[in-house]
């Protein structure tokens, strides 16, 4: 098993948020989680890559067969995961292609290579800028400033191509998204599916799951896994929205 | 009894500015002057008030007074304003009251309740006026003598600078002006409006001292306005001290409208407790010389000290603005705009002091100045300081200084509008930020009409009374349809 | 998380200051402190003419009358005059004529900063002019640029064999009684570098002068004069580094520029003094007088610096620009560290028609350090149409450090527009986790947002420094956030 999460329960300033969640998930696999609003969704992206002020009271994270709990957000960067931020942050004056040098060399080092010449990193970079069909001149631009919603989604699927990892989170990276932008976004993923990785997608709405088509669709609520299904499951969801959970819950 | 002195400056600023004679004969006679009207100045007061008088006095021998060579006062010369004699009264003089009771500064369909000093000295036929909410309202020596305890828990107590020459000289000389007190739980719908005199037929030096205290989640809205009557030289010392308790509320609005003889100095101090808000608007639309010394010390947590100004100077007025807001507390938000038209060789002075101290984190402050020039001889010198040694803050600040934009002047007479008008619009236009401050709806109005009038240049020219404001009149718009552009 | 930000922090705060090494080599001196003695003493030591040993008695007496300036924002301990030394030479033969006849330390001295003397191996391109101490060591490259009527060369040089430019020029735009330290560097300056280029030559390669502190208790007082004649062009670049000693050192330099009608002179610095260590102990006071005067119509003039050493600074690179339609610019980043002082900025006098002026200044404050803009714009009334822009960002790492903004705007005529705009920002956690969270450990992500706020500068400066300056704040600030 690629990932597996056993009773997780996750605290933001002494305010537990996740509440004994159970998920487990093997290589090649692409999984979606769904819920409404404010049930966790976001904490467990955080709480998986380590972001600081995201406490771990109980349970664990096994990563490869590893507990990953209390790695830096950079060592679980470099053990392969990668999370696709819901808000991309602005980082002015730094461009992106310096800023993926930076990043994909300090990947390379944990991995005992040699950093990428010049010429080999832009090369890799032409490579992957036409998977994600990104125009040239934005890897110019600082990081994410100034960029419209789409283009930051678009960078985060970009950078995803080419830090090459094997588990990916993208929290919420539909929302904001037209359709053209969000066929761009899915066909990245798509084409970088794979038996030796796999994809956690982070979802309010079904519309993504159109693109990429999931093998297990899982229903959080109020900091757990209350209901897992197949792709149909996410169908069902759209037609009947959440309510019906809370009903069945609290039969 | 008419008691008063002639505190001649000239010489004794002459010998000041020889550096070998720093400390000079001034200094002494105005020793001298206060021990002789010892028992006239202290007449009310209690014996700890007479104490921080002393020690005013103290500190004051040991300033210097201001000129060039300070920092603080280097593009505000009061060499002349200082090197004319003027008269130091005592007492009020009896046949003042007169004018107080015909000057009126009405501000059409507000409500609100007027008190006049004349010369810096009370005109009210009572006392202390005790309001139905409990708001006491009367002269600062009245004060003294009702609410003694009152006065000396507050006299003196917000930011008082070791060495500020003027502000010492209030504290050891002062003797009356307004005070307020708004108990806890006060909000009061009326505004209280203070109107400060100059009728003169001499040059006169006054020093009014104003304290104003609001109590716990009260709100006062108060206009403080400046104004003289005739042409005649006078320099006025002011010192306000305004207090806000937890959760308590201030519009503070200042008017000033002085003749081109006249010198304002003009201390506006604030202690903001918890979670209290201060909206401060000063307008200031003649004066010979105007200096407006603001200073926000924010003492508690989640305040909120919004500090605005709008200057309209022609002929030689000078306009200064020190502001200085000291963030002692976190999570405060504090908020500067100062915006001034010049003409003529009229000259202004913007000086913003922004300190946020170590550990005010989340501390906001920002800080804006725009000016503009319509002459080759009228003179800006705009500092905005930012001192800052907290990092999670957001601050910033921003002066510009240019003409009216002349795309724009373009744009609005190519639509037909007169050169003139089109000025005066866009004139109006960048006023209207400021004005727009005002949450007084009928006050805003009314400062609205008088910086349109001030703009067309009809303020200046009445010598009877300034203001024309006896007779609500008509109001004023532009010949143009603002709705057609 | 935390443990290992400390541990950054530790790592980095301990980092020895790289050009700390003393280099032991005979060392001629005057006797310590400064009475008029000292300065006929200097005097002679360089065989100066008549003249020039007037203008030092005359600058002594103005300073002997002045009092050291008191409205920086800096706490300044008190400068003990009569403890320095302020002439220190090391021992040569007479003349150089050839690099073999230089004493071997020295080059190995700037070997080790980096700085090759040897033309053989040359920096790409630049020609240098190193000072050690109070005396100019070697100039390369001179010949080549004599081709081109260039004139390149330690300032004793040039009072010896161009007496009528240095009497013409010097102090022009510098009055030796302009300031406190500008009046005591004129009474005891000892070397520094002198550049002219006449008319219509583009200068083909880099300029630079490299200066360098070694003896105990001394002083170091140089002065740099160039002239740009008209239509002509310089770029020249400045770097100092000093060992690291435990008493405190000072630095008083003036710099002069002239550009006449249509030229331009870039001046570029990476001031990297010893900084002192982490309890503030010892470091350089850095006070230095830079000016520069658009002479002529259309001349222009670019000041950029990186500011990353001494214990105190006091500089601001100014410009005069009298010639209608010139132009001067100034980009700065400064960054200050443990108990680093420094208050820097530009000012820019405008008296001529169409004058422009920009100034962009990044300042970085971490540890206990203070760091302050000054600047003054005044636009006169004759400077119609005149344009100045300011843009003064602060970043501050950490709670215990200062960024203070103080800039004065004098305006004096309606023609003219005058904008200025600063903020106040920390690196957020925010960019550290996204760049944590892309692999890149915390150090490298404050190195490169860093070098990302400061890049407007950066991209200002020649490419041979520019190198050289990102390391340097990568170098002085990983790990300043807590």
């Amino acid at each position: 098993m690629l990932l597996n999460i056993k009773n997780l329960h996750v605290s933001i300033n002494n305010k537990e948020i996740i509440k004994g969640l159970n998920l487990g998930i093997n290589y090649g696999e692409v999984h979606a989680i769904m819920g409404p609003n404010g049930t966790g969704k976001s904490t467990l992206a955080a709480a998986i890559s380590g972001k600081p002020g995201y406490e771990v009271t109980k349970g664990e994270i096994v990563y490869k067969g590893i507990n990953i709990l209390g790695m830096s957000p950079e060592e679980i960067s470099w053990e392969g995961i990668f999370l696709g931020f819901q808000y991309p942050v602005e980082i002015p004056g730094v461009s992106i292609t310096n800023f993926l040098r930076a990043a994909l060399n300090e990947h390379r080092e944990h991995q005992g290579l040699k950093p990428l010449t010049g010429s080999e990193f832009l090369s890799k970079l032409n490579e992957k800028k036409k998977l994600v069909e990104i125009q040239s001149k934005l890897t110019n631009r600082s990081v994410n400033e100034g960029f419209s919603g789409g283009e930051k989604k678009k960078n985060e699927i970009f950078q995803m191509a080419m830090l090459d990892p094997t588990l990916s989170i993208l929290d919420e990276t539909d929302s904001g998204l037209d359709i053209d932008a969000l066929r761009i976004v899915a066909n990245g993923v798509n084409t970088l599916r794979s038996e030796v990785n796999a994809f956690l997608l982070i979802t309010h709405y079904q519309r993504l799951l159109d693109y990429i088509i999931p093998d297990f669709v899982h229903v959080l609520y109020d900091g757990k896994i209350v209901k897992s299904g197949g792709k149909e499951l996410a169908l069902f969801l759209e037609k009947k929205g959440y309510n019906w959970i809370k009903e069945e819950l609290i039969d | 009894m008419l008691n008063y002195y002639i505190v001649d400056m000239e010489k004794k600023f002459l010998k000041l500015n020889d550096k070998f004679n720093k400390q000079t004969s001034l200094f002494n006679d105005l020793i001298n002057l206060f021990e002789e009207n010892k028992n006239q100045i202290f007449k009310n007061d209690t014996k700890k008030i007479s104490e921080v008088r002393k020690q005013a006095l103290e500190k004051f021998s040991k300033s210097e007074l201001p000129t060039l060579k300070h920092e603080k006062w280097r593009d505000t010369d009061l060499s002349k304003t200082l090197s004319k004699n003027y008269k130091y009264y005592f007492d009020a003089e009896e046949n003042n009251s007169e004018i107080g009771k015909t000057f009126k500064c009405v501000v059409p369909q507000l409500d609100s309740l007027s008190f006049t000093f004349v010369n810096g000295w009370n005109t009210f036929e009572s006392e202390l006026i005790t309001l139905e909410d409990g708001i006491i309202i009367g002269s600062f020596s009245d004060a003294m003598k009702k609410f003694p305890e009152i006065v000396e828990q507050h006299f003196a107590k917000t930011f008082q600078p070791e060495k500020d020459f003027f502000s010492l000289l209030n504290t050891s000389y002062a003797q009356d002006g307004f005070f307020i007190y708004v108990p806890d739980n006060v909000n009061s719908q009326k505004s209280i409006q203070i109107v400060n005199i100059i009728n003169n037929d001499e040059n006169i030096f006054l020093q009014p001292r104003n304290l104003v205290i609001i109590g716990k989640n009260s709100k006062l809205s108060l206009i403080h306005c400046h104004d003289s009557v005739n042409q005649k030289n006078s320099f006025t010392n002011s010192v306000t001290e305004i207090f806000l308790n937890e959760n308590s509320n201030i519009d503070y609005y200042k008017l000033q409208n002085l003749n081109n003889q006249s010198t304002l100095l003009n201390h506006t101090n604030f202690y903001q407790n918890t979670n209290s808000n201060i909206s401060s608007n000063s307008i200031s639309l003649n004066g010979g010389l105007i200096r407006n010394e603001t200073c926000v010390e924010i003492e508690g947590e989640g305040c909120a000290a919004n500090v605005y100004g709008l200057f309209l100077m022609d002929d030689k007025q000078h306009i200064d603005n020190h502001i200085f807001i000291d963030h002692k507390k976190s999570n405060c938000v504090s908020n500067e705009l100062f915006k001034g038209i010049l003409d003529d060789n009229a000259s202004a002075v913007f000086n913003g002091h922004v300190l946020v101290r170590q550990d005010s984190q989340k501390t906001e402050a920002f800080q804006s100045n725009k000016n503009i020039l319509l002459t080759d001889t009228a003179k800006i010198n705009t500092k905005p300081f930012l001192e800052i040694y907290a990092d999670d803050v957001k601050c910033s600040h921003g002066a510009t200084v240019g003409q009216l934009d002349n795309e724009a002047l373009f744009y609005l007479r190519s639509r037909g509008i007169s050169e003139n008008n089109a000025r005066m619009l866009l004139m109006y236009a960048f006023a209207a930020e400021v004005i727009n401050k005002i949450s007084i709806e009928p006050l805003k109005n009314r400062i609205d009409d008088m910086v349109k009038k001030r703009l067309r240049g009809e303020l200046s020219v009445c010598d009877q009374c300034v203001l024309h404001c006896g007779t609500p009149e008509k109001e004023i718009d532009f010949e143009i349809d603002l709705s057609k552009i | 998380m935390k443990a290992g930000k400390d541990k950054i922090i530790d790592e980095v705060t301990q980092n020895d200051y790289k050009y700390g090494f003393v280099t032991d080599i005979e060392t001629e001196t005057a006797k310590k402190g400064l009475t008029e003695e000292t300065i006929r003493f200097i005097s002679k030591k360089k065989n100066e003419p008549e003249f020039m040993l007037e203008y030092r008695l005359k600058a002594y007496k103005k300073w002997l009358s002045m009092k050291m300036p008191e409205w920086a924002n800096l706490k300044i301990p008190e400068i003990e005059y009569q403890d320095i030394i302020f002439y220190a030479a090391p021992k040569k033969r007479e003349d150089l004529d050839s690099l073999d006849e230089v004493d071997p330390e020295l080059l190995n001295t700037f070997n080790k900063l980096g700085i090759s003397l040897d033309e053989q191996k040359k920096l790409a391109g630049v020609a240098v002019d190193a000072v050690m101490d109070s005396v100019s060591v070697k100039t390369t490259f001179s010949d080549t640029l004599a081709k081109h009527g260039i004139i390149f060369c330690s300032f004793s040089e040039a009072v010896k064999n161009h007496p009528e430019l240095i009497k013409k020029y010097m102090s022009s735009v510098v009055p030796s009684g302009d300031n406190y330290f500008a009046a005591l560097n004129s009474a005891v300056f000892s070397d520094g570098s002198f550049c002219y280029i006449p008319k219509g030559v583009r200068c083909p390669i880099e300029l630079s002068t490299y200066f360098r502190i070694n003896a105990a208790n001394t002083g170091q007082f140089e002065r740099t004069l160039i002239i740009a004649e008209e239509g002509s062009y310089v770029s020249y670049m400045e770097g100092c580094t000093a060992p690291q000693r435990d008493e405190n050192q000072l630095h008083a330099a003036i710099v002069e520029i002239v550009a006449h009608k249509d030229a331009e002179v870039k001046y570029s610095t990476v001031q990297n003094w010893y900084p002192g260590n982490k309890e503030g102990k010892g470091g350089i006071f850095n006070f230095v007088t830079k000016r520069g005067l658009c002479k002529g119509e259309n001349s222009k003039i670019s000041w950029t610096q990186v500011e990353t050493g001494s214990a105190i600074t006091w500089k601001y690179p100014s410009c005069i620009l009298k010639g209608d339609n010139s132009n001067c610019e100034f980009y700065s980043v400064a960054v200050t560290n443990n108990f680093q002082q420094a208050d820097t900025g530009s000012k820019m006098i405008h008296l001529g028609r169409n004058t422009k002026s920009t100034i962009i200044s990044k300042g970085i404050s971490a540890g206990k350090s203070n760091n302050s803009y000054r600047g003054l714009v005044k636009i006169a009334k004759k400077a119609e149409n005149s344009r100045n822009f300011s843009q003064c960002d602060s970043l501050l790492m950490g709670d215990r450090c200062g960024a203070n903004t103080f800039p004065y705007i004098e305006a004096r005529n309606k023609s003219s527009i005058i904008e200025h705009e600063a903020t106040t920002s920390k690196i957020s956690e925010d960019q550290l986790f996204y760049c944590n969270q892309r692999g890149i450990s915390t150090e490298s992500a404050i190195g490169l947002i860093v070098n990302g706020y400061a890049k407007e500068v950066l991209k200002k400066l020649p490419m041979e420094f520019a190198v050289e300056a990102q390391k340097l704040l990568q170098v002085t600030l990983e790990g300043s956030v807590g």
